[in-house]
Formats: structure tokens, sequence, C-alpha cells
């Protein structure tokens, strides 16, 4: 990492105390993230094997990425909102989307998974970029509404090429909206590299908005809850927007779909593989005493348990209703949809009758 | 009533439905103090503020996708795309995000959006200015496409389209902006905008038009009068949805059924008319089903587009094929 990388956890596990994002860390702090954490990777890995026995039609691994997300979800206020990608997993367990719900999408009985205003999430787009438009929508009506509130938006290096993402950053600025653009630079767009997307840093995009920027170590859990949660608040406050690259790796593939060995170069991924999120604040815990056998246990137990909980409810699940497909095209009824529903049933029935 | 031009009427239903509804927005280009390019919002920035009638950044898709945001916070946006030819750059937004964002979400978040785009040709304007992009919109579940043929349809129908909690594409025939109509501006909102108008009913031949193919067919059914050929006259209002129970019924009594559009006729909504019509009045047709539209190419430069754009003599010539039979 380079000086200008905001660093609060090492790799060894050591603490460094940073002046502009002080960081009250705790025993109980730390064990909330290393749960959260070890149950982000459960998800992530139950989902792969669900995917790999057929259960699953895709699944978008989280692997390396676990500590920027985690860190992110834990700065947000519950009156904040959220726009991400498919690949937040992190989030969505902060935030409390039930990762079954989550799972409904990639088994493809439905295209979202949750409930926005119960968990200030919206539901992600698969269209890269797209979303880093409706935050700042979003974000400009909360500045209308006079509201306490900010909103994170995650997307990542590949989205940055996206005109979308430039029109948000010009929209952000002209209208000073209430908005952290998190971004993940994982290395990749599936297998493009980010040398691709940028000739400068990532981050260096931003003040061409005149948006201030900000570049943290991404498997870093500790500087991502800082710095996210001191730029949410400058938002809250009427600081406006800023930006966060976050830099990290994406361990597994861009989808199960994928075949990293094509691009890759394995040396790379055994460097990251030292610098795993996980691995840090583990060696931290146990610096601090922080990490008993007990709790380690019961962490352990709540992941087995998640894991067999999600394997029940997706290999029971039965097809939906071919009717069901018609739902929800129009707040108001529309005589087309109507018209190709009716044929629809009309011909289920008959087939059912003969 | 009051004798407004198309623009008046526009603007008069947009400052009744700011007044009605806190959460009515107008955004896009040059809608502030310019009042936008055909001044449709002419006056209403400095009657509801800045942060009601927002001049946005020059960026299509910026608009749409923002509005996609404040939607989802809850407000009803009402945006103005300052030229037909100019909406394709949100076109991923209002194709991937708008039309299919309540159908995603289970239902569970709206997207009651008002797509205001000035569309079609007449006016001698310039390329990317005189478009007829509705076939696209129609063709996409989950948008509704509207558009009024005079300015008192267009004073009730904006104010319709705003009131659904569904997106609607709001196609405005410039040609016509400057036509007059009596409006009542007193009245109560009332009826459906979701259904075809029957404008002239004439025993011989069904001339189906919207926007500002409507005027058009409306002289060619009084030319064809004095030659003793009595035309109905469609109204469709709205391209999705489609209402074609009142065309249907109209074409089961004259036999003959002509599709009247500005854009090309190639895979445009006179051939979903021309199909539905075809299968639902097999028995009652006296010639096949007649288009007369736009040819299959890039609107041409203005000085070809009298001879581009369908008027009363093309019809008229219609007319005579399927009377011929």
């Amino acid at each position: 990492m380079t000086e200008d990388v905001i660093q609060l956890l090492t790799p060894e596990g050591h603490l460094i105390e940073h002046p502009d994002y002080p960081l009250d860390v705790d025993a109980g702090l730390l064990r909330t993230l290393y749960r959260d954490i070890v149950l982000t990777r459960r998800t992530d890995v139950e989902s792969t094997a669900l995917q790999r026995t057929g259960e699953l039609g895709l699944w978008c691994p989280v692997l390396g990425q676990e500590g920027v997300q985690i860190g992110a979800g834990h700065a947000m206020r519950p009156s904040d909102y959220g726009f991400t990608t498919y690949r937040e997993v992190g989030i969505f367990h902060v935030r409390g989307v039930d990762p079954v719900e989550l799972l409904h999408l990639y088994r493809g009985v439905t295209h979202a998974s949750w409930d926005p205003r119960e968990v200030g999430l919206g539901i992600f787009t698969i269209v890269i970029g797209s979303h880093a438009l409706h935050s700042v929508g979003y974000a400009m009506g909360i500045t209308r509404d006079g509201a306490d509130e900010a909103v994170l938006s995650c997307f990542g290096d590949g989205a940055t090429s996206t005109g979308d993402v430039h029109e948000a950053m010009v929209f952000a600025a002209a209208f000073n909206s209430p908005v952290v653009f998190l971004v993940q630079n994982n290395q990749w767009a599936i297998s493009v590299p980010v040398a691709r997307q940028a000739r400068v840093p990532i981050a260096a995009r931003a003040a061409g908005y005149g948006i201030p920027s900000v570049r943290i170590d991404g498997n870093d859990v500790l500087a991502s809850l800082a710095v996210t949660r001191s730029l949410l608040d400058r938002a809250r406050e009427g600081g406006g927007p800023a930006f966060i690259e976050a830099i990290t790796y994406r361990r597994g593939p861009h989808t199960t779909s994928d075949d990293p060995t094509r691009y890759r170069d394995e040396a790379d991924l055994g460097q990251w593989e030292s610098l795993d999120p996980l691995d840090r604040l583990v060696r931290l815990m146990e610096s601090m005493g922080a990490l008993d056998a007990d709790f380690v246990a019961d962490v352990d137990a709540e992941a087995d348990a998640l894991g067999a909980r999600l394997r029940d409810a997706i290999r029971g699940m039965g097809d939906p209703d071919p009717l069901g497909m018609f739902e929800h095209v129009y707040a108001e009824p529309h005589v087309q949809v109507t018209a190709d529903r009716a044929a629809m049933a009309d011909y289920l029935a008959a087939g059912e009758a003969s | 009533m009051t004798s407004l031009t198309m623009v008046q009427a526009l603007n008069a239903g947009l400052r009744r439905a700011l007044e009605n509804d806190p959460k009515v927005l107008l955004m896009g280009e040059d809608i502030g103090p310019l009042g936008g390019v055909f001044r449709v919002t002419d006056g209403l920035q400095k009657d509801f503020g800045e942060d009601r009638v927002i001049d946005a950044p020059l960026a299509e898709s910026g608009i749409v996708g923002t509005a996609v945001g404040l939607a989802m916070r809850g407000y009803r946006p009402v945006l103005e795309i300052q030229f037909d030819g100019f909406v394709f750059p949100a076109f991923d937004q209002i194709v991937t995000m708008v039309a299919k964002h309540h159908y995603r979400s289970g239902g569970i978040t709206r997207m009651p959006m008002v797509i205001r785009i000035p569309y079609g040709g007449g006016i001698g304007a310039v390329e990317h200015h005189s478009e007829s992009p509705e076939a696209y919109f129609a063709h996409t579940p989950g948008l509704r496409v509207l558009t009024p043929a005079d300015a008192a349809e267009a004073y009730v129908t904006i104010q319709q389209a705003i009131a659904s909690d569904d997106p609607v594409i709001y196609l405005e025939p410039k040609r016509r902006y400057w036509d007059r109509a009596e409006v009542d501006e007193a009245s109560a909102i009332s009826g459906s905008p979701w259904s075809s108008r029957v404008l002239r009913s004439g025993a011989d031949v069904t001339l189906v038009a919207y926007g500002p193919m409507v005027r058009t067919c409306l002289e060619a059914a009084e030319a064809a009068s004095e030659d003793g050929v009595e035309c109905s006259v469609i109204d469709l209002r709205s391209l999705s949805p489609l209402d074609l129970d009142p065309v249907v019924a109209n074409v089961r009594q004259t036999g003959r059924c002509i599709v009247v559009h500005e854009a090309p006729v190639v895979l445009g909504i006179g051939a979903e008319v021309a199909a539905a019509v075809s299968q639902r009045c097999f028995f009652h047709l006296e010639a096949p089903v007649e288009r007369v539209g736009g040819a299959f190419l890039p609107y041409p430069p203005n000085r070809y587009e009298h001879h581009y754009l369908p008027g009363v003599d093309r019809i008229l010539d219609a007319i005579d094929r399927v009377t011929a039979l």
C-alpha cells in the first residue's frame, strides 16, 4: 500500500491511529466485525456450493472483499440508504437481508430479494453503473426533505468507466448531494485489469468533479468503518458528496461462470491472500485477548446453522406458479398484460383438462 | 373555457399538477429561466422555486437516472427531454430501470414518472429534432405511452400522466404546439386517458391515427367527404396500453382500415393495429389494412420532409386504394 492509502489495521494485526479518522476500538466491536465476516464468508461458500450442485443458476463470490463491505455496512446509520452491486454480500448481511431471500434471485424465482423500506437498501441492478444515478437522485430527495440521512453508493473500478457514473458525479456535485461513493477497486472487471479502466488511481477521477476523495486499504475493516462513517457524517451535515477508493482484490471468480485462471497471475493471488481481512482481525484480537475459544466456537456453530438453513431452504424450493410472472408489470391494470395473462391461463387450463 | 395553444395548455396542466401535489417535481435542460426551448415550462420556476423546477446538467441519462432515485424517495418527477432525438442517451435508464423497476421489486417500489418528449417532424428542424420513436417505448412492457392530439387533450392528459403510478412516456407532437383549442381549466379531471377516441363517424373507411396525424386525418376525412367517401377518425391517444376495441368495432362497420403515423411503417404501431384488425375483423374486411407513414429511412433533411411526412393527399390516395376494391 502506498502512503496515501489509509490503513488503521495492518496485515500483521497492529492498530494505527489516524488523526482524521479516530476510531474507538474495543473487544465488542471487534467481535461484531469478526462474526459478520465469518457469516458472510459462510454465505459465500454455501452459495457457491449450491451453484456447483445445480441448485442455483449463478453466484457472485465475495471472497477477499468482506473487510471493506462489513466496515462500510456498519458505518451506515439505520436511517441511511444504500445502493449496491450484486457482490455486496457483506453489506446485505449487516443491513439484515436474509441470505435465503438473496438466493431466491439466483434460484431464478424472483428478480429481487428484499423490501428496500425494511433494510434501507435498494434492490441491486446487474447493469454496471446504473444505480450510481439512482443513489444521487435519492440523495437529492433527502436534501429536499431536509432529512438527517445520507446515501452510500457502492460500485466497482470497472463501473467508473461508464457514462452513468460520470453523470452521477456531475449531478452529485451540481446539487451538493449527501452521497458517499464507495468504489471497491478489486483490480478486475471480470477479466480486464483496472489499468485498462484508468491511467490514474481511481480516486483521482473525483477531483475532476470537485468531489473530495480518499483511498483506503480495502482489506482493512477498521479503515473502511472509520472513513466511511466520517464521510457519511460529513454528507449528513451538508458537506456534500465524497468518494472512497477501497483497494482490495477479488480472490474468487467474477461469478461461478468465470474462469480466472485464463487471466490471473496466481502469484498475485497468493500476495492478496496474505492480506486477508479476517486474518489480520484475528491477529489483533488474539493480541488483545479478545478471541476466546468459546466465542470462536459459538460463531462457528452459528455459521454451520446458517449453512444448513440455506441448503434446506433452497433445495426444497419448488417452481413458482406460471401465472406469477404476470404480476406487477404495472402498478395499475394494463389491457395487454391482462389479455396475455388470460390467454396463458386458458392455455394452461386446456392442457390440464386434456 | 379559454383558447390556449398546446404549449399553453401543457404549461397550465403542469402548473396545476405542481399546485396540487408537493411531490411533483419538474426536471430537464433549460426549463428554468428560459422556460424550455418550446416555453412549455415558462414561468414555472419563478412561481414554484428552483428546487421544484430544476435546471439539470446537460445529461439525459443523468436526468432520468436521478429521477429513478427521486421516485424511490417518494417523488413524482416530470422530466423534459428537449427533443425526440436526444432521448437515446437516456434509453438505457428508461428501458432497463424505469420500465422494469416495479416488476423487479415485486410491486414494492413504484415509478410514478413522466418523461415528456417533443416528437415528430413538420417544423423544418435540423436532424435529430423531428423523430418519432414511439414504437420503441410502446414495445417495452412496464411503460405507458400517451400522445395528445390537441391542446384540450394535452391539458387533461398531462395531469393524468402525472397522477399515474406507472411511468409514462408523454410524446408531445411539436408541430401541433401552436394549434389552439378551447380548454376548460376550471373543470375537474375525469375519465381515463388509456383509451382511444372516436372523433368522427363515417360509414366507408376507418382512419386510425394519434398525435400529430389526428388533425391530418380529420382534414383528409373532410376532403374525402366532399368526394362522397365518409370516414371515421379514431385517435388512439394511448399507445400503451393500446385500446383497440373501438377500432375493431368501427372497422366491423366500415370494412376498411387505414393506419396513419409519421414513424416508418415497417414494424411500427400501424403493424400492431393492422394485425389486430386483420385477426378480429377478418370476415368484415372489404380490403387489406393500409398503412400510411414514413419510409424506412432516417428522418431526411427538412427540405424533403413534406414528401416524407404523410399528408392529406397520401391519405386520400390510400382511401382510393381501399375503396377501389
